[in-house]
């Protein structure tokens, strides 16, 4: 395994570890336009609310990492998806303030406003990073110089739109699962029944957009087969989408979420094993892909970046934990909330 | 009508970081001041430094989350706006930010969280560390991202290869020969404006009799702690920085001092009316030869001028906005010394408490700081023009090419709504919970 494969290990691990962290407090922000009274809504912000700041950074040390190890694939993809990703920094700007800003004024109609920022702050960027992922393995129109030209409408293709559906319903099942943990009461029933009917519709997006990969990019299929890392991550993304409505009829709610955070990992890992070792298939000839040697920093770069991962990471897993053990438990509404 | 890119995204990039630039100073001279607090209401169980803590700490939270969701911006645009920029230089560029948010964004973030929402759910010692992690988090989260932004200003530790610029010594392009002094000032600069806001605060706690008690506590505080930054802004960190620019950037020197024509003992302007092409100062009021001793320690020193940096061939930034923000900045910066020394004065002879039309004064000044930081910033950036990295990209050469201009364009609209609903939602917040001061903190039902 050389530094490349390394740091593009280091990048989708980040990719996870930000899809199932900041996935969950996403999917709590889409179902709080669903939610029935006021004390409901305060129970979604405060079951994140310690929280969702710090899942955010994965996000912002994603595109740093990837900025640093693959420059030409941050300025390309960045600049290719101007108006995508502009629409995104316009919602997560809403979705940040809008926790903050909503119990400051009690007023009905103040706190509907933040609800609905809160809550469409979080549907459009569930609903565009499947959107992104979905046009990079379908592949962008690269040109052999590394150019990259896509009007934005050429990004709503339909088959992008259906991995955006996807990962849609896949942060709201993984938000349900994650409420009925910080819930009780009737609440609690009502998220997981939500859980049971997110998951049938997930798994029937699932297959839908498996066969339609196949269709659309079937150069992602070719020699994973014989892949072991394929098979560990499609058995079990499997094994754990058969898991959380198990766990989750049974009331094991920790459980189901722990599923959903699996068959979360379970899916991009199988979207890195497929892409290896292309970052960004062109989809005009696939030899003008941006791939971990033809994109990549130095190898000095690389291995400066390695050391301050191996240091930061860590600390950063151990504080982590510890927090979310310091907010373990139902929420409580006090003083200090929302 | 034709839409140049460049320009715009220029324009877009000054629209976000400049709003930006207002909270992530008022963010760390607060959390400094609020470990300091805490750890008063900690250890010595001070029930106004407890009030003190929660309502400062509202204040920092919402602060915080405007800085957040404004900061996010900033990772991005460098992708999106500047994408060869990012390509040529991303070798040596995204490790700091990278370092960023691994070491500095995580810290503050998860510690922020810990501070605001478990005052009641972990020990006293271990919630005083969670507001130290927080200072000290947004502390590094400043020191990685001057040392990207001082390798734009004075590139060290790179060779040019392959098309792009390497890196071939990381401590070199960290620790680059204005990393130090740049930091240290920035630094010093979000301390004051800390300060600043607590001390205005402060004062019309006491002004309107609202929490009284803790209102008197944290004014002497921020007073003390004001008067010793902004010395400290002056001198060394001021000093040492302007010395450092006139060792390594003659140009940005020459523009911010208002030195047209090269010469030996080279006079300090400290008023002037400047024009640009040809670049003129009127009305100049100069101290002789005192230039070339701040800047190289002998009054006899060769100090180079704009005209003859032309000559010979180095392009220089525009003049104007470069000396009218540095000498307001400079301006502003004795002002503070003279607010604060004023302050601690009557502090001195008790009377503080009682000097309405000082209290008040204070109430007014909460801005200012933050307008010296944003023009510091506006020197530093502008002052570089026309380069995007100092005499290896220029600006011009920098931009992403396959971003149309009425794409920016519909940016820079939507981010100045945005900005600007967001600032006045943040002024009126903030207005309305230093209205009901800390002793009537909401109190929130349970359940």
């Amino acid at each position: 395994m050389d530094l490349n494969m390394v740091w593009f290990l280091l990048i989708w691990v980040l990719l996870a570890g930000y899809a199932i962290l900041d996935g969950f407090d996403l999917g709590v922000g889409v179902l709080h336009l669903f939610a029935r009274d006021d004390r409901q809504r305060r129970i979604h912000l405060n079951a994140i609310g310690p929280v969702w700041d710090g899942n955010e950074v994965w996000l912002l040390t994603g595109g740093g990492a990837l900025f640093a190890a693959f420059p030409p694939v941050y300025a390309t993809v960045f600049s290719g998806y101007y108006l995508a990703l502009m629409l995104v920094l316009f919602a997560l700007i809403f979705r940040a303030v809008s926790m903050e800003f909503r119990g400051q004024i009690d007023n009905p109609s103040w706190r509907r406003l933040w609800d609905w920022a809160f809550g469409l702050g979080s549907l459009i960027p569930a609903i565009i990073f499947g959107v992104a992922i979905g046009n990079i393995l379908r592949g962008l129109p690269i040109e052999a110089d590394g150019s990259l030209n896509i009007p934005f409408l050429a990004l709503l293709n339909p088959y992008a739109v259906l991995i955006g559906v996807l990962s849609l319903l896949m942060f709201v099942m993984h938000g349900a699962a994650y409420l009925a943990v910080k819930t009780e009461g009737d609440l609690q029933q009502r998220v997981a029944r939500w859980t049971s009917g997110v998951w049938m519709a997930f798994v029937v997006v699932y297959l839908v957009a498996t066969i339609a990969t196949f269709f659309v990019s079937s150069f992602l299929f070719e020699g994973v087969l014989s892949n072991p890392l394929f098979w560990i991550f499609f058995l079990l993304l499997l094994a754990s989408i058969v898991y959380i409505p198990i766990v989750n009829r049974a009331g094991k709610f920790l459980r189901a979420f722990l599923g959903s955070s699996a068959t979360i990992a379970a899916m991009i890992g199988l979207t890195a094993v497929s892409l290896f070792p292309r970052m960004v298939p062109s989809s005009l000839d696939l030899a003008s892909s941006l791939t971990i040697y033809n994109a990549s920093s130095t190898p000095r770069t690389l291995t400066v970046m390695l050391v301050i991962a191996l240091i930061g990471l860590p600390l950063v897993i151990v504080y982590t934990v510890c927090i979310y053990r310091a907010f373990a438990g139902k929420v409580v509404i006090s003083e200090d909330s929302y | 009508m034709d839409l140049d890119p460049l320009f715009l995204s220029r324009l877009q990039f000054a629209l976000t970081i400049g709003f930006h630039f207002l909270f992530p100073p008022l963010s760390i001279g607060l959390a400094w001041l609020l470990v300091w607090i805490e750890w008063h209401g900690w250890r010595r169980g001070d029930e106004d430094y407890v009030r003190a803590g929660k309502f400062f700490g509202k204040i920092l939270g919402l602060t915080f989350a405007v800085g957040v969701a404004t900061g996010i911006v900033m990772e991005f645009q460098f992708g999106t706006n500047w994408a060869e920029y990012s390509k040529y230089v991303g070798d040596i560029f995204g490790a700091p930010l990278a370092a960023e948010a691994i070491f500095a964004f995580f810290l503050e973030s998860t510690f922020l969280g810990l501070y605001l929402f478990g005052r009641n759910r972990v020990s006293k010692g271990m919630h005083w560390f969670s507001i130290l992690m927080v200072a000290v988090g947004s502390t590094l989260s400043a020191f990685w991202i001057i040392v990207a932004n001082s390798w734009q200003q004075t590139p060290a530790g790179y060779e040019i290869r392959n098309g792009r610029a390497e890196l071939t010594d990381f401590w070199a392009a960290t620790f680059n020969p204005s990393t130090a002094d740049r930091f240290l000032h920035t630094f010093v600069g979000c301390l004051i404006a800390g300060a600043f806001l607590m001390a205005g605060i402060s004062a019309y706690l006491v002004l309107k009799n609202r929490g009284t008690q803790v209102g008197r506590k944290t004014l002497k505080i921020s007073l003390i702690f004001g008067l010793v930054v902004s010395v400290l802004a002056l001198f060394p960190t001021g000093d040492h920085h302007a010395k450092q620019v006139a060792r390594t950037q003659p140009e940005k020197f020459a523009a911010m001092e208002g030195l047209i024509h090269g010469q030996i003992r080279a006079p300090l302007a400290v008023f002037g009316i400047p024009s640009e092409g040809p670049p003129e100062l009127k009305f100049k009021i100069g101290i002789p030869g005192l230039l070339s001793l701040m800047a190289f320690g002998d009054a006899d020193a060769h100090v180079p001028g704009i005209e003859d940096l032309r000559e010979a061939g180095r392009p220089t930034p525009p003049f104007v906005i470069t000396f009218i923000c540095f000498h307001t900045m400079v301006g502003l910066g004795t002002l503070f010394i003279a607010l604060t020394a004023l302050g601690v004065f009557l502090l001195y002879r008790r009377k503080l408490f009682e000097t309405r039309w000082y209290l008040k004064l204070l109430l007014w000044a909460i801005p200012l700081p933050l307008i010296a930081c944003e023009l510091g910033w506006i020197v530093a950036e502008v002052g570089r023009q026309p380069w995007v990295v100092y005499r290896i990209l220029k600006t011009k050469d920098a931009y992403s090419a396959n971003v149309t201009g009425g794409e920016v364009l519909f940016s820079i609209i939507m981010f100045g709504l945005i900005y600007l609903l967001l600032g006045v939602l943040y002024v009126f917040i903030m207005a309305r919970s230093i209205k009901r001061g800390p002793t009537a903190l909401p109190v929130k039902e349970v359940r």
